[in-house]
């Protein structure tokens, strides 16, 4: 099975990396940009599916600072 | 006293590690891939780029065999310090409480900073005295210190949060400006700034040399530096 994993700062964490991309954007003329966060796409092969939460929870992304997102494809 | 100081791929402070070791005790450097401590007083789980910093700062070197080893060494009441790269380390492993995120400012930061001390009662700090100022240099992207408010307000009342950055100085953006924060039992300690680097006249300071002395005093070895 094809699966993709989403991850990405925790809301209300601040976020500096999506601060300096939304900062970017004006400054190229893309106005009415807000709200930009930067997280880490994760593309893998699984045989079960069944573990991908556990492998986010120990290893793929950091509960205390990241969500993630489990997506099947 | 002996120190274990590990050594990941992509380490790099290792070897400044035992050299300040060195100058309070006898010090070894132990392979990632050993599980075997040899019998050392202490660890240091050193500053650097373990496993490169893939995924997450820290969070591969957390599976290696040796951290498996200073995990138990840890849960025994052995004594850990992490240093940088060492911290972020013992953060995944969940030894310590918390997690550290890239400088709010998101420039590497090299510089010298002052560090009071905040909590003189761990074996990491006994040679100071509380509210001493240390002059330790810090060399690092991802080291603003984050934990949620009510773990914070815990990680105070406890006397967990060892070193402040200096009023006007924290370099990253770190929570309350935490420096260093031990676990509830005090027996490891992680920090952003290198006392590794603050030994030697040379370098402008030998305030790091007290983090170093209190863990040999904490050992309750008298030997002369």
């Amino acid at each position: 099975m094809r699966a993709r994993v989403l991850v990405r700062p925790k809301a209300g964490i601040l976020d500096p990396q999506g601060k300096a991309v939304e900062r970017a954007l004006p400054a190229l003329g893309f106005s009415g940009v807000s709200n930009v966060h930067v997280g880490r796409l994760i593309e893998l092969d699984v045989e079960d599916g069944e573990a991908l939460p556990a492998m986010c929870e120990k290893l793929l992304a950091n509960p205390l600072i990241e969500d993630y997102e489990i997506l099947e494809s | 006293m002996k120190f274990g100081v590990v050594r990941f791929p992509g380490s790099c402070d290792e070897m400044d590690a035992l050299q300040a070791a060195v100058r309070v005790g006898e010090a070894r450097l132990l392979w990632h891939g050993d599980r075997d401590l040899g019998g050392v007083d202490a660890v240091i789980v050193p500053g650097g780029f373990s496993y490169g910093d893939y995924l997450r700062v820290g969070a591969i070197a957390r599976f290696s065999p040796v951290m498996e080893s200073v995990a138990a060494f840890a849960r025994e009441g052995g004594l850990v310090l992490g240093i940088c790269n060492g911290f972020q380390v013992l953060c995944e492993a969940g030894l310590l409480p918390g997690a550290l995120l890239p400088n709010a400012g998101l420039r590497f930061v090299c510089r010298q900073v002052d560090c009071a001390v905040a909590e003189a009662g761990t074996p990491f700090t006994n040679a100071c005295r509380e509210g001493e100022v240390l002059s330790i240099p810090v060399k690092h992207t991802t080291g603003r210190y984050h934990a949620p408010a009510e773990q914070l307000d815990e990680l105070e009342a406890r006397g967990q949060v060892v070193l402040r950055y200096a009023p006007g100085q924290n370099p990253n953006g770190s929570e309350r400006d935490i420096a260093a924060v031990c676990n509830a039992e005090r027996n490891v300690l992680g920090l952003m700034p290198h006392p590794e680097h603050a030994v030697d006249p040379l370098t402008g300071s030998q305030d790091g040399l007290r983090l170093f002395e209190s863990m040999r005093e904490h050992a309750g070895v008298a030997v002369a530096a």
